[in-house]
């Protein structure tokens, strides 16, 4: 990164954020960012505060200093959980959690953008729109098929489709997917590095992941980090190259 | 997706069975009480009607638990508090309506409290004599203390075993207050020796056959209401509150509202159905509050069949004539029988009795 003018249009920037917990810091003067449209993975050995950073992007964890923007104008660490989610950041966990009992439709019924008062959702109706917008998530996950089934019988695999599926329902502009593929099976996996390319363009996607292969084969740009510090970036490559990279993560 | 004007052409072949048996009811059940002769034996004597009203009241308390437990997982265990509440506040009106004709002979003062030696009449009894305000006092009443209580629950974020809990101290509290002399609502004996009801003479078969028609048409009402509820989108959040609370939260949906909504709701349909009871059996006394009353209507729930809506209103009626013919023919096992119907229901049939008739995949 050189020179201001570079760093103008990012959709997420994180500068200089420190998080300790008791004594030991979970980031570290840690600086990241994040383009419009772009898919970055980010990998670390545990402990290297990839789910601190993300903690801090959804509001859950605030940091002892510096800055995290949402694009030019939004403040995350002035703003709630909710209202983060409300400007257009989604969480996946790691672990898939759909309503088991529900059917993959009314799943995504749910998560549909709009109000989310009692009142109103005794009399809320889906509109041809709403009803378009879930046809089309549909399509994109892969769960046309599914949709009348409860999502309890859905595999592990199917179930994180379709959560990112709810996700995608609000329309965020970042995704933030906390490793998708744990647990899958290699099909699954393949599938869903399809799903995020799919996806990468309109929204702008972190993942986290520990599966090397798996982030070969989507990633364009890796970021590592390390005891809370981004220590190497750029091309997968390049990435396991570095000595660094080498000595910490990768190396035997 | 059902809408409210199809929703039993949409399949819903319970509901449709539900309120066709119900209906059926509230028609031969007159018929049969007055017109064949009382020798005949087709007769069906005040005291048969008195019993089917109890069971369709129990049928609507079990409902409105069968609401909250069964489709957002809140398990209340202090539910007989709002029956008795509305059945209070029905039970003061028909207080007010003896007027001269107690024992005492007060024009405005019931019995006991003359016999308390109380001068006037308690502000909070001011306007009972009034049915329609009596009538407001129904739900009101049980509804503000689920809105109160609720408020504070929900938003603590007691939930599970703690909730059903702190409802049995609820209702223990209530009962040892409504014990009181000095609360105004007649202490250890409650209220009894009702007269009438809006003029009509409470002991007639001809009053107790409307009353039991009343109270078919009330059951039929709020199970609709609840089957629009649990069919909305609302139901199906509720539906997610109770498997997954927290992702629900996190969808941006405010958890603590629609939990108290719903309980508020559950609340006064379980009011309604105490105030129906009171006129039928003749006495309210504050051992409606009493703990076993609210876990024995969740054991009607479990055995009827949690979530159905109608499977609940089923297990009330079936446990209770159980109940009736049991404490009948061997009073010293009923207590037995129930807790060994709740030991079987829950290992051999999770679903219920109504799990025996329905298909499993119905269920959402």
């Amino acid at each position: 990164m050189s020179g201001k003018a570079k760093l103008r249009d990012k959709r997420l920037y994180l500068e200089d954020l420190t998080v300790s917990f008791d004594g030991f810091k979970a980031l570290n003067d840690l600086s990241l960012y994040v383009d419009p449209g772009e898919l970055l993975c980010i990998i670390g050995p545990n402990g290297a505060g990839k789910t601190t950073m993300m903690d801090v992007v959804t509001g859950k964890t605030r940091p002892d200093s510096g800055t995290a923007w949402f694009g030019q104008d939004i403040d995350l660490l002035r703003l709630s959980e909710a209202e983060i989610v409300g400007a257009g950041i989604g969480r996946k966990f790691q672990k898939p959690t759909v309503f088991e009992q529900l059917t993959v439709f009314e799943n995504l019924e749910l998560a549909l953008a709009g109000s989310r008062s009692f009142l109103k959702a005794l009399r809320a109706r889906i509109s041809p729109a709403q009803q378009g917008r879930i046809d089309e998530i549909l399509e994109i996950v892969g769960l046309s098929k599914e949709r009348g089934l409860p999502a309890r019988v859905l595999s592990h695999g199917q179930k994180q489709w379709l959560e990112i599926g709810m996700l995608l329902m609000q329309d965020p502009e970042l995704l933030l997917v906390d490793e998708p593929v744990a647990g899958m099976t290699p099909q699954e996996i393949e599938r869903t590095a399809e799903l995020l390319l799919s996806l990468e363009g309109e929204h702008s996607i972190v993942v986290v992941e520990h599966d090397m292969h798996f982030v070969r084969s989507i990633a364009r740009r890796v970021t590592v980090l390390h005891e809370g510090q981004v220590i190497a970036e750029g091309d997968m490559d390049k990435v396991q190259k570095d000595p660094r990279v080498i000595e910490v993560y990768l190396g035997v | 997706m059902l809408r409210p004007g199809n929703w039993i052409a949409a399949g819903d072949r319970g509901s449709a069975w539900f309120l066709g048996v119900l209906a059926l009811v509230a028609v031969a059940v007159p018929i049969l009480n007055l017109v064949p002769p009382p020798s005949s034996a087709l007769h069906l004597s005040t005291y048969g009607i008195t019993l089917i009203g109890k069971y369709l009241c129990f049928g609507m308390l079990a409902l409105s638990l069968d609401l909250i437990w069964g489709y957002c997982g809140i398990l209340s265990l202090g539910h007989a508090a709002f029956f008795s509440l509305g059945g209070y506040a029905m039970g003061m009106y028909l207080m007010r309506q003896i007027g001269p004709r107690g024992v005492y002979g007060d024009p405005v003062l019931p019995d006991f409290m003359v016999f308390l030696n109380w001068k006037s009449l308690p502000w909070f009894w001011y306007g009972f004599n009034h049915f329609p305000i009596a009538l407001l006092m129904m739900g009101l009443a049980p509804g503000l203390l689920g809105l109160v209580f609720g408020w504070f629950a929900f938003r603590s974020r007691v939930t599970g075993v703690y909730f059903s809990i702190i409802t049995q101290a609820l209702t223990y509290a209530l009962m040892l207050a409504f014990f009181r002399n000095d609360m105004g609502f007649g202490g250890n004996n409650g209220f009894t020796d009702f007269k009438d009801i809006l003029g009509f003479d409470l002991h007639s078969d001809k009053t107790r056959v409307v009353l039991l028609a009343v109270t078919a048409a009330a059951l039929a009402a709020s199970y609709m209401a609840c089957r629009l509820i649990v069919e909305s989108r609302a139901g199906r959040v509720l539906r997610a509150i109770r498997d997954a609370e927290s992702r629900t939260r996190f969808l941006g949906y405010p958890v603590e509202s629609f939990k108290l909504w719903l309980f508020v709701f559950s609340a006064v349909i379980a009011g309604i159905a105490g105030a129906l009871y009171v006129p039928q059996i003749g006495i309210i006394n504050p051992s409606e509050f009493a703990p076993i009353n609210s876990i024995e209507a969740v054991i009607w729930v479990a055995v009827g069949g949690r979530g159905t809506l109608y499977g609940a209103i089923a297990g009330a009626v079936l446990v209770n004539y159980a109940k009736t013919y049991l404490t009948g023919a061997f009073p010293e096992v009923w207590l037995y029988a129930l807790g060994a119907l709740f030991v079987l229901v829950t290992l051999f049939l999770p679903r219920g009795i109504i799990g025996l008739v329905t298909a499993p995949d119905k269920d959402k």
